[in-house]
């Protein structure tokens, strides 16, 4: 992109060198519900260590690319390479899908936490009963990440009892408790009040400064412009603009982005 | 009135110890076991068999209760098969309250919101072991109560095992009216006897939604 030569690229967050290897590349995945398409061939690869935001407006497809990566919905065209693998999204076997989401894991909107084990038992069901890990293993290593999400007090409580905030912490202490090669956040604080957003956001950037790989859809463009280290920006199904976060921000690369910019601008 | 409810107390206890509650307690654990593969197949859209399940709870809610007893032990010795009384009886009121109970397990299933599911499919587990350790048990909270309606029907229904020369509670009474002509002390009785059971079993729902309330699943 010659004309955002100017721009500075130094994000916040150490960012991932451009020689990392991939972890995730997607290639012309396509889908359509009852006959609309919605995604019209996205391609789009994250490096080790990175932190890509996808951002758009609603309704532009970011939430279905990001399930159609985990297999939440079946694409209708494309491919996943995963940590190497390269597999078809459309004919994919169930052994393979199991396969790829135990190197994934997926912080939902509404947070999804088990609503039948305790704060304890949502963090090791992914290692006791998918990774057959020791459960005094599973339970050391999921206090470690409750730890960091500072939800370490609450190991017995249900989610019932926690607020959404509290329970999306301990969903990114679920995703991060399975050591995965990426993590998919879904609009991980559209759900939540202003003040709970922080406390979330907070737990992403510490992860983020841990080096985990990290997609993220989202429409806080706080944490996009200071964690992210590149934008990936949708909008009808297709990737309009792509490049690092500064840049992105600072010289929009076309009329779409900088009129979305304009829309969003109260949240920067 | 009270002599004639005292002499025959043990004589209406026992065989509903005996009879009434073995036939509900086996009757039910089968049933649930044939509601909830019905209700799993069901939600799962296998093919063909869910057209079996469905025509299975069409036949068995479609037709009454005393008439599948009659069929299943009067009827089908004209094509060959004999069947002792006692398990003519389980067979009728397991495939009865299983195609009924079927519907409510497959209700309380739908109701665990998909997201459960998917968050389940995300930390690596597949399709069994969501099912049966995360949706199934939140679908036991939502299912308990009216599960536990359905108990206390059947046990109730096992009187019309009488009509099939089975012994149980209500028969032993007919029996002692019949020596005796004191109807309306000993169908009293009896039908004390029935409220106690189900007074017993109401309590037991009360207790089993603390417990599962205690862990974590209270409605909301």
């Amino acid at each position: 992109m010659a004309e955002s030569i100017g721009c500075a690229t130094s994000g916040v967050v150490a960012q991932a060198s451009p020689a990392a290897p991939e972890v995730l590349a997607l290639k012309g995945v396509r889908k359509a519900f009852d006959g609309t398409e919605v995604l019209h061939g996205i391609d789009l690869t994250v490096r080790a260590g990175e932190v890509v935001a996808i951002l758009g407006p609603s309704g532009s497809g970011k939430t279905t690319l990001l399930r159609c990566a985990n297999l939440l919905e079946r694409a209708d065209g494309g491919e996943l390479c995963l940590d190497g693998e390269v597999f078809d999204l459309v004919h994919m076997k169930a052994r393979d899908i199991t396969a790829i989401r135990r190197k994934t894991a997926f912080v939902f909107q509404g947070y999804n936490l088990f609503r039948n084990r305790t704060v304890l038992g949502n963090v090791t069901e992914g290692l006791t009963v998918a990774r057959k890990m020791p459960p005094d293993e599973a339970e050391r290593r999921a206090r470690i990440c409750l730890e960091q999400v500072g939800m370490a007090d609450r190991c017995d409580a249900y989610p019932a009892q926690l607020s959404g905030g509290q329970q999306q912490r301990v969903a990114i202490a679920r995703a991060m408790a399975t050591d995965p090669e990426i993590v998919y956040f879904d609009e991980p604080t559209s759900a939540l009040d202003p003040e709970l957003t922080s406390e979330v956001l907070a737990a992403m950037r510490k992860l983020a400064e841990q080096g985990m790989t990290m997609l993220v859809v989202t429409h806080e463009m706080s944490f996009a412009r200071n964690v992210a280290d590149r934008i990936v920006f949708m909008e009808g199904g297709a990737i309009v603009a792509e490049g690092p976060a500064r840049e992105f921000f600072e010289c929009p690369a076309n009329d779409r982005v900088r009129a979305f910019l304009q829309t969003v601008d109260g949240d920067a | 009135m009270l002599g004639i409810m005292a002499d025959s107390f043990t004589s209406i206890l026992i065989p509903g110890l005996t009879a009434t509650v073995p036939l509900a307690v086996i009757s039910f654990s089968i049933a649930l076991v044939i509601a909830t593969a019905t209700a799993l197949v069901q939600y799962a859209r296998i093919p063909v068999l869910t057209q079996i399940a469905r025509f299975y709870i069409w036949i068995v809610r479609g037709t009454p209760l005393l008439v599948q007893l009659y069929v299943v032990f009067y009827g089908l010795p004209d094509l060959g098969i004999m069947l002792d009384p006692f398990p003519a009886a389980i067979i009728v009121f397991s495939l009865n309250t299983g195609a009924y109970s079927a519907e409510t397990i497959r209700g309380a299933i739908e109701s665990v919101p998909v997201g459960q599911l998917e968050a389940g499919y995300c930390v690596g587990l597949t399709y069994g072991q969501v099912m049966r350790r995360i949706v199934l048990p939140q679908a036991l909270r939502t299912a308990f109560p009216p599960l536990s309606n359905e108990l206390i029907a059947l046990v109730k229904d096992t009187s019309l095992a009488a009509n099939i020369t089975v012994l149980e509670m209500f028969m032993a009474t007919q029996r002692v009216v019949s020596r005796t002509w004191e109807s309306m002390p000993l169908y009293l009785e009896v039908a004390a006897i029935y409220l106690l059971f189900s007074t017993v079993l109401t309590w037991l729902q009360h207790v089993g939604e603390r417990y599962l309330a205690s862990r974590g699943m209270e409605r909301g």
